[in-house]
């Protein structure tokens, strides 16, 4: 399993840099994880998607689609491309420490 | 007497109804099927529409001429369900009590999802989920003169995820048929990062896709399109014009799932992927495109679905525990064009990989790789579908939970630990 050092804690990630063990997570933890995203700073925005991602997966067991997050009023879709540029549904779950979302086949 | 009742007279329901009057005893359990309407479509047809190779009239058949003698079919429009009641609502405001609900009611495609995609509907935007827009476009191609054509994922997930890879497949090989394949430029724009959601296929389809001529867009969220400038919108910005779009909107559940609260964002029931029980209630069961499990909806994952439900839905009748059995099998035949097909049979641990199917090293089909005898197997299959498979009979040497025998696992590249 490959190891990662992010700010000052080690944590476990899979081939693609997504957390394995979420009780590794932290604040800083995130925060580093977004910087190497390009997201130099988590704004209060971001902490609100990231904060129902966790409630989600808790209640849930899934990472949330964008159309979760849109349709929970948290965020637009619009909004969410902005805060997360790129791929704002692997990124976001990457941030919050969780798995890759998976893709239906 | 006791009452099963099947939302849904599709792949999924009808099934159910097959093998569940053979297994509930008719003095005790009346099985009543509800749909909205008596016109059951072999839905692997409509790929075939747009090309010419098959009518409308030749992939229709009646609903009712595929339920068991035994079972009550009822044609109307379901407001909602009332699961508190444990009842079903009809719009005119009658309803049906049951003691036990399958809920079979699907996906369908929903285009007032997307801004502006209704603007160009049926003009320069169509679809081929539906047997009216296959038949519409079909017309469209006939004529068309040339230009820019965009095949176009909406949002996953999609009902037969590789049907679009099929369409730009067919439309290649159309083209080149008609020497017209020079005159046009061939666009795939999806929200995947590849061609497909697992490695191995994305590759192997990914490389098809180039070979064809097909120049790929990919992790592409339309944010709206543009239909009076023709071109797709991305929430990143990104965009891309087209003069004939062929889309995939976004798939959702029926109406009637949300209206009944049941549903998720995409009204899909929430089902315990193993069981396929409702997590909510323990006397409703969901099977095929309606659940919300991350198998592929696809008409095969109904069948391999089926037994296992049926002996489920039989244990909760009894009160025992259900079998936790479904293991996200699917099976797929992919038209590449040029008369060959690839197969694909994977689940949900093991993406779809190379080898021979159904026996090992004899095959006869080789999987994820074209042939024309997958392409065989594929047009034989509407005579399976509407013989075998509806009735709920098994399928020869294929069982319904998937076997590793015959798969070949590629090797791990050099240097990448596992």
């Amino acid at each position: 399993m490959p190891q990662r050092l992010l700010g000052t804690v080690t944590v476990d990630v899979d081939a693609e840099g997504f957390m394995t063990d979420f009780s590794q997570w932290t604040r800083e933890v995130a925060t580093a994880i977004a910087k190497e995203e390009g997201i130099a700073e988590l704004t209060p925005v971001h902490w609100k998607v990231i904060e129902f991602m966790h409630k989600e997966f808790q209640e849930i067991g899934q990472v949330p689609s964008i159309r979760k997050l849109n349709k929970s009023g948290v965020i637009s879709t619009k909004e969410l491309y902005d805060l997360f540029p790129g791929g704002p549904a692997k990124k976001a779950a990457k941030i919050a420490g969780m798995k890759k979302p998976e893709g239906c086949v | 007497m006791k009452r099963l009742v099947i939302l849904g007279a599709g792949t999924g329901g009808t099934v159910m109804a097959n093998l569940l009057r053979k297994r509930l005893r008719r003095a005790d359990w009346a099985i009543t099927v509800v749909d909205r309407d008596n016109e059951h479509y072999y839905q692997p047809g409509f790929l075939f529409v747009p090309f010419g190779f098959y009518a409308k009239k030749d992939i229709v058949k009646p609903r009712s001429k595929f339920l068991p003698r035994g079972v009550e079919f009822i044609v109307a429009e379901i407001d909602r369900i009332n699961p508190a009641a444990n009842e079903v609502v009809f719009q005119d405001g009658s309803n049906l009590p049951y003691d036990f609900l399958i809920v079979a009611t699907g996906a369908e495609i929903v285009p007032s999802e997307t801004p502006g995609m209704l603007d160009g509907w049926r003009n320069t935007i169509f679809d081929f989920y539906t047997p009216d827009g296959a038949t519409a476009l079909a017309e469209k191609l006939k004529n068309f003169p040339g230009g820019t054509i965009v095949v176009h994922i909406n949002e996953t997930p999609i009902k037969c995820p590789v049907a679009p890879l099929e369409f730009a497949f067919f439309c290649d090989w159309c083209l080149v048929r008609h020497h017209k394949r020079d005159k046009i430029e061939l666009v795939y724009v999806t929200p995947l990062p590849g061609a497909f959601t697992k490695p191995v296929a994305s590759k192997a389809l990914g490389s098809l896709l180039e070979e064809k001529r097909v120049r790929m867009v990919t992790d592409f969220n339309a944010e709206r399109i543009d239909a009076a400038a023709r071109k797709l919108v991305g929430y990143d910005g990104r965009e891309v014009p087209y003069d004939l779009l062929v889309t995939v909107p976004t798939n959702m559940g029926s109406e009637m799932i949300e209206r009944s609260g049941m549903g998720n964002e995409f009204r899909f029931l929430p089902t315990d992927p193993n069981t396929l029980r409702s997590k909510k209630y323990e006397n409703i069961f969901a099977i095929g495109d309606a659940t919300d499990l991350l198998s592929s909806k696809a008409g095969s994952v109904a069948h391999f679905q089926s037994e296992i439900l049926a002996e489920n839905v039989e244990r909760a009748i009894a009160g025992k525990p259900l079998a936790e059995e479904f293991d996200g099998h699917a099976n797929c035949f992919v038209e590449t064009g040029r008369g060959k097909a690839i197969l694909i049979d994977f689940n949900y641990e093991v993406e779809p990989l190379p080898g021979r199917f159904p026996f090992p090293v004899i095959g006869p089909m080789p999987l994820l790789k074209p042939s024309r005898i997958n392409h065989l197997g594929k047009l034989a299959f509407r005579w399976i579908y509407w013989n075998m498979m509806l009735k709920g009979r098994p399928i020869p040497f294929i069982p319904n939970r998937m076997k590793m025998a015959g798969k070949k696992r590629p090797a791990p590249a050099p240097g990448k630990t596992k």
